[in-house]
């Protein structure tokens, strides 16, 4: 399949992501939408390696791994980071009995 | 012996910590040991190198201590030199520097301990500054020394520090000398510039493939400096101003440091003055305006003290004369027969005012003749030996000064022989309204009258026998051959400059003539001033009007600096401080803090709490530099 149509795909995701972070409140949502935009990325990432891998075996039998590790390592952030901004989220509603993310601007006073 | 010269201004530097640190604690006897014996120290060291240099075989030995500045090409080592000029001068300044000390116990005795202790430490440090100026290899070392007088002169002028008169001569002083050392400092930087050294040696040596409009830039702005450390026209107003000090003081200023300094770096130079005819009629012509000028001001001063501050401007005139007309032995020789009879006749008026009390005003005096004999006898051979009256010491270095400019021009001769009157005039009228006549201070003055203790008279009397002899070292070939001992010794010096003047000798019967010419004249000068002045006290009333009033007021040469020089200044400070200071920086500093003030109450818009506004402030500066980096 061509590169173009991944790359496609993921601006797509990370376009979704985007309109998603910036217009809705609630922070589940908002949350997902990170993901979302994150995995567009990882989405580039393997696509990118695969071709790379593909252009140069027959020169270097690793061409291109290292891409598919950093997708390794983006996972990882992004469990790491959902369970921390669910934690908050959970203590959010503990509170305020709400998960929309403009009661946080609270915080500012 | 030479090699041990770092021990000549180290002893009064010792002396100087000693007395200024201990102040508190030291008795006022130890503090006089001390800070006399330091210069005794000196002295005998002095004297020592100065039999060493007398040898025929004698080479002048440059002493280095140690790297002083050393940038790039330049180098400059902390060096002294021992050569006939400096060891010469160096006998000068710690012989009658001691006398002077010595005096200075009697003379302070009244001071607290720890004042007394000061006046000694600035005393030592004064003598220390000018030995570093007159032993320095090069001219950064003669600058340090130079700047150090300049520095003790401040502090001694203004010894007495709770009056403010006194401070304001003290801080005349010290800037007149200021703008003096400017030029020398400028000089200096030229001198590096041009010959990439500041040694004597370098410099005298490269001096000759020099171009002349380049020596003659380099000596003129020596010879600023100059004017200011020698007070000459136009800087010679703080000179008479520095009477505020103690008058030891005085006689340290005007006869052994401090005011010989200019005449000192000008011998030294001699050179490079021989290479530039310019600035050598500059340096007559002003030496012998300054002569006239200081010494008709004398005529009408009634303040002893001021008296004789004059008439060292006028005498100093005499020597820069001497160096313009390239005569350099003869302001040597003027400079060392000058220190014995001003100090002895400085410490002479400190002995008269010790005696009445602080009074200065010779119209309060008279008749003390009976009442301070040994101080009559002395200062008498000090007014007779400035008077140039034969064989006594100022006579010949005066008639040696006379004869050069002669044989250079005749018009320098005929007012400096008029100056030569006028000074035994106004020398004998204070010596008669002083000494003579009928006592005219109060009855309680008169009571307390008394001689002054024998540490003031002794280096009175030491004195008296200099100025009388002193002269000695130099007769003049008409009487003697070679009997002129100071020229000879000084001949290496001015070896060069020798060389390049075309030798002129007056016949024998000119020279009886101009001699006799010049000793008429001050007789002339002695009797008009003691007939008009011994008997009747009314002649030293201020003059109403005419010339007298100009020369009772000094030419009003103050009141012209201050209308021209000063009130400027001060107006255009004034007008810096209102309209500049007020109204342009006060407004840019305080524009600046409300700019900001402003700007950051604007920015805060910014900052919401909405994380929805923070979340599309980074896309859209992501966005923005996107843009940026794909399409700029």
């Amino acid at each position: 399949m061509k590169i173009e149509y991944y790359i496609f795909l993921s601006i797509a995701l990370f376009c979704i992501g985007i309109v998603g972070v910036l217009t809705r409140r609630n922070a589940i949502i908002v949350f997902m939408c990170v993901e979302l935009m994150l995995n567009a990325a990882n989405l580039l990432l393997v696509a990118f390696s695969k071709m790379h891998h593909l252009a140069q075996k027959a020169s270097n039998p690793t061409a291109g791994t290292d891409g598919q590790l950093f997708v390794f390592f983006i996972m990882v952030v992004a469990a790491a980071e959902v369970s921390v901004g669910l934690a908050i989220i959970v203590m959010m509603y503990r509170n305020v009995h709400s998960v929309d993310i403009n009661f946080l601007n609270r915080l500012k006073h | 012996m030479s090699k041990l010269v770092y021990l000549v201004p180290l002893l009064p530097f010792i002396g100087f910590l000693v007395n200024g640190l201990f102040r508190n604690k030291l008795s006022k006897s130890l503090t006089g040991i001390i800070g006399s014996g330091v210069i005794l120290g000196s002295f005998i060291i002095s004297l020592l190198i100065f039999f060493e240099v007398k040898q025929e075989s004698f080479r002048p030995v440059i002493v280095s201590l140690f790297d002083f500045i050393n940038a790039g090409k330049l180098s400059i080592a902390f060096s002294f030199q021992v050569d006939q000029l400096s060891s010469l001068f160096l006998l000068i300044i710690t012989g009658v520097g001691f006398l002077i000390h010595v005096y200075s116990i009697a003379y302070m005795h009244e001071e607290r301990n720890d004042h007394f202790a000061r006046y000694f430490s600035y005393l030592n440090l004064f003598v220390f500054s000018m030995l570093l100026l007159v032993l320095g290899g090069n001219y950064v070392i003669m600058f340090i020394g130079w700047e150090g007088v300049g520095l003790c002169s401040y502090l001694l002028i203004g010894y007495w520090f709770k009056n403010t008169e006194y401070n304001n001569a003290a801080k005349k002083a010290f800037i007149m000398n200021r703008i003096g050392d400017l030029g020398f400092l400028l000089a200096v930087f030229w001198m590096i510039a041009q010959f990439g050294s500041v040694n004597f040696a370098d410099v005298f040596e490269a001096a000759p493939t020099t171009s002349v409009a380049v020596l003659t830039g380099i000596t003129l702005l020596l010879f600023v400096g100059a004017t200011g450390k020698s007070a000459q026209i136009p800087l010679y107003t703080w000179l008479p101003d520095a009477m505020a000090g103690p008058t030891p003081v005085s006689a340290l200023i005007h006869a052994a440091t401090m005011v010989t300094a200019g005449i000192y770096m000008i011998a030294r130079s001699n050179i490079l003055y021989t290479l530039a005819p310019v600035s050598q009629t500059v340096v007559a012509v002003i030496g012998l305006a300054t002569a006239i000028f200081a010494a008709s001001i004398a005529l009408k001063q009634n303040d002893i003290k001021k008296v004789l501050a004059y008439s060292t401007v006028s005498q100093l005139g005499y020597m820069f004369l001497a160096l313009g007309v390239g005569a350099y032995t003869g302001a040597v020789f003027h400079v060392m027969t000058h220190a014995f009879f001003k100090a002895l006749l400085f410490l002479g008026a400190g002995s008269v005012i010790h005696a009445m009390h602080h009074e200065q005003d010779i119209r309060n005096m008279g008749g003390l003749k009976k009442y301070l004999p040994v101080t009559h006898l002395t200062f008498l051979l000090g007014c007779i030996a400035i008077a140039g009256i034969p064989p006594f010491s100022g006579f010949f270095s005066k008639d040696e000064i006379l004869a050069a400019s002669f044989s250079s021009n005749i018009i320098y001769w005929v007012i400096g022989v008029l100056t030569a009157g006028i000074t035994a005039f106004y020398m004998f009228r204070l010596y008669a309204s002083t000494f003579l006549g009928k006592f005219r201070g109060t009855e309680e003055q008169k009571h307390h009258l008394h001689e002054s203790p024998v540490t003031m008279t002794i280096p009175l009397i030491l004195l008296a026998i200099l100025a009388v002899v002193g002269g000695l070292v130099g007769i003049p070939a008409v009487f003697m051959e070679n009997g002129h001992a100071l020229e000879h010794f000084l001949a290496p010096v001015f070896a060069e400059s020798n060389k390049l003047k075309e030798a002129h000798h007056l016949d024998h019967n000119t020279e009886y003539l101009l001699m006799g010419i010049s000793v008429a004249i001050a007789v002339i000068g002695i009797f008009a001033a003691i007939s008009r002045f011994s008997k009747k006290p009314e002649a030293l009333k201020p003059a109403e009007s005419g010339i007298g009033k100009l020369l009772a007021n000094k030419w009003y040469v103050d009141e012209l600096y201050q209308a021209i020089i000063i009130k400027p200044i001060n107006t255009f400070s004034k007008f810096l401080n209102r309209t500049i200071e007020k109204n342009i920086i006060d407004w840019i500093v305080n524009g600046i803090g409300r700019l900001l003030q402003y700007g950051s109450r604007q920015i805060r818009w910014i900052q919401s709490g909405q994380v929805g506004s923070y979340v599309l402030l980074m896309v859209v500066s992501i966005l923005v530099f996107f843009v940026i980096q794909f399409f700029f």
